[in-house]
């Protein structure tokens, strides 16, 4: 029982973990990060830097709860998160959703889109908050 | 045509609008190719060689003099930012440099960088603009047993001095001169090493070999290692220096160049050598030694300088000898051979214009560079981010489009294929490509001097020696190989200590430019 979020850099990522550990808290469970990447350019601003999984860390260990950080890598985002929450058996996956106009969505796909249809468990959508940053 | 003159009207040609349009393509194509480690000035001039068929020469050269000088500009943002070389010549740039940034200082170092490279890259051309001529016109005197010497020089010095071991270097060496004997006999019309097919009697192509072994090879060595972590790049905003950074850069910037130009004129050239001696020397004259190791601006300015300056100075032995000591040299040779004109001495009296509109228009993309490259910085680093799926599917329409572009013919497509599975193995077992490419291009004539001495001298092989200048490079080759091994006992016990960079690709690590 744990409950699984899909991060990547950004106010959507935080604004995932905010509410894992809230849902954590409540259900009294652990909390399993995933940040994925592509791995197939140099650069990839979506991936976590070595600073910035340390202070991620840091904020999961102050709320005092069980955690884990897993960075797979793969063809598709969308399958290694969602690989990774079932092997955690995670019962909820928190999405983080980024504005993108349809044109945007239609070129470049959507990962939360598949998340969202593909997912066993239940998901949690949140939105940046932008006033709270 | 004395050289001011010449200069002149080369800037006349160079300065008209669509030569200047070229000009700007090369050299923002350049740095972009220059930023992404992998792909150099030396894939892109091969990938670019089709557009000679319909373009002017002039025009065709002031773009590869921009995607040259690009390269090195953009190699040393790759360096700064990532602490990965796109270039070879960029990797001492790397020490220093993405030390400075991760202190909060990256748009200095680029600044130097990219002040530092303007300042070479125009003292360096200055200096070609001295010297190349000159050089011609003694040149032009020396007979087949002294180019016949000082081909075999630049051969051996490539293979032997450049790069990590010798035995890869000859390997590769030989692979070139193999490929270059395929064809018929230039005398007597005997076919070799074409195994009955009647496709192979006319030699292959340059044009196929080139964009074979740094295209398909890249291509195939990426698509075999294309997953990898993602590497962490640092912010940059517009490259800026103050009045400190100025004060601590100017002296390095000209020792660089100091450094650089004659190592790049020898025919043993490369960039390696003048960048980690401008490094040393920095390191020892600097008034702030205690920043060294952790971001000093000097042993940016310096390294960078010297990598330009001896990009430069490669110019002056391929312009005036035939010569070429880099990569990128030496595809620019094979596209002249394209245009029909021979590349030696005789350059400067047969195709002046030429020269001197590609002399003039490096003048003209070392300023355009420096315009761009300052405000331009943060664009290229996002470069980075292209997937590399969408480059090398990119890279290889190119290559198969240049290969078939050539003879328009399916025999083409089929060697590109099987040559670029030779560029795979090459980088695969670690052999270094430049040998190989400029064994390819100098083979042939290096054949050709040959036989025409023993003709002449009616098969007597001591005409080899019979030539004063002959006989100074045979010494100064017997130099090259027992001076770097007492160096090399003297200094055993000071390893050079360059590994905390990490090598951004195997492959373009050894070609160089």
């Amino acid at each position: 029982m744990t409950v699984a979020v899909a991060y990547m850099p950004g106010p959507e990522g935080d604004a995932a973990v905010d509410a894992a550990i809230a849902e954590a808290n409540l259900r009294g469970t652990s909390v399993v990060v995933i940040n994925a990447t592509r791995g197939d350019a140099l650069v990839d601003t979506h991936y976590a830097t070595r600073a910035g999984v340390k202070t991620l860390d840091e904020r999961l260990a102050e709320g005092g709860i069980d955690h884990e950080i897993v960075r797979p890598m793969g063809p598709d985002l969308a399958d290694l998160i969602l690989d990774a929450a079932e092997k955690a058996g995670a019962t909820l996956l928190v999405v983080g959703l980024r504005r993108r106009t349809p044109v945007g969505k239609l070129l470049l796909g959507s990962v939360s889109q598949r998340l969202l249809l593909d997912a066993k468990m239940a998901v949690l959508a949140v939105h940046a908050a932008p006033s709270t940053h | 045509m004395d050289a001011w003159n010449g200069l002149m009207e080369g800037f006349a040609t160079a300065l008209t609008p669509m030569n200047l349009l070229f000009a700007c393509i090369g050299v923002l194509l350049g740095t972009a190719v220059g930023v992404l480690p992998g792909i150099g000035p030396a894939m892109t001039v091969a990938l670019l060689l089709p557009i000679t068929y319909n373009v002017e020469p002039a025009s065709a050269f002031i773009m590869f003099a921009g995607i040259y000088y690009g390269g090195m500009y953009g190699g040393s943002t790759t360096s700064i930012l990532l602490n990965t070389p796109g270039e070879s010549s960029s990797v001492i740039t790397a020490l220093e440099g993405n030390k400075m940034a991760k202190a909060g200082r990256a748009a200095q170092a680029l600044a130097t960088a990219a002040i530092g490279s303007f300042i070479a890259g125009s003292i360096g051309t200055a200096l070609i603009v001295a010297f190349a001529p000159t050089i011609a016109t003694a040149a032009v005197q020396l007979g087949a047993p002294s180019y016949f010497a000082i081909m075999v020089l630049a051969l051996v010095a490539v293979t032997a001095v450049l790069g990590a071991s010798k035995l890869r270097g000859f390997i590769s060496l030989f692979i070139g001169l193999a490929i270059g004997l395929v064809g018929a006999d230039l005398l007597t019309g005997q076919n070799r090493m074409t195994m009955g097919i009647p496709l192979l009697s006319d030699g292959i192509d340059i044009v196929v070999v080139a964009v074979a072994i740094f295209a398909i090879g890249e291509a195939l060595w990426v698509a075999a290692h294309l997953r990898r972590r993602p590497l962490e790049v640092i912010p940059v905003g517009r490259p800026w220096m103050g009045k400190e950074d100025w004060k601590r850069s100017w002296m390095p910037w000209l020792r660089g160049t100091a450094y650089g130009f004659p190592f790049g004129a020898l025919p043993a050239g490369g960039a390696e050598l003048p960048t980690f001696l401008s490094y040393v020397t920095e390191k020892k004259l600097t008034k702030h030694p205690e920043e060294f190791g952790k971001g000093a601006i000097e042993g940016v300015a310096g390294p960078e300088a010297a990598n330009n300056a001896s990009a430069a100075g490669t110019l002056v032995p391929m312009l005036s000898l035939g010569l070429p000591t880099n990569a990128t040299a030496a595809i620019m040779l094979a596209a002249m051979a394209g245009y029909g004109i021979q590349p030696g001495p005789a350059l400067f009296e047969e195709n002046g214009d030429l020269v001197w509109a590609l002399i003039a228009s490096l003048f003209i993309g070392n300023a355009l560079l420096l315009i761009l490259n300052l405000p331009l910085a943060p664009v290229w680093a996002k470069l980075l981010r292209t997937p590399r799926p969408y480059l090398y599917a990119g890279i290889l329409f190119f290559a198969s489009l240049g290969a078939y572009a050539v003879n328009l013919q399916w025999f083409d497509l089929l060697l590109l294929l099987v040559l670029g599975l030779l560029g795979l193995l090459m980088r695969r077992f670690g052999l270094p490509v430049l040998p190989m490419i400029i064994a390819v291009i100098l083979g042939p004539r290096l054949e050709y001097q040959l036989r025409q001495a023993l003709q002449l001298s009616s098969g007597e092989w001591s005409t080899l020696w019979s030539e004063p200048v002959a006989v100074v490079v045979y010494v100064f080759l017997a130099l090259l190989f027992i001076v770097p091994m007492v160096l090399k006992r003297v200094r055993g016990a000071h390893p050079v200590a360059d590994a905390d960079v990490t090598s951004g690709s195997d492959s373009d690590q050894k070609v160089g430019s």
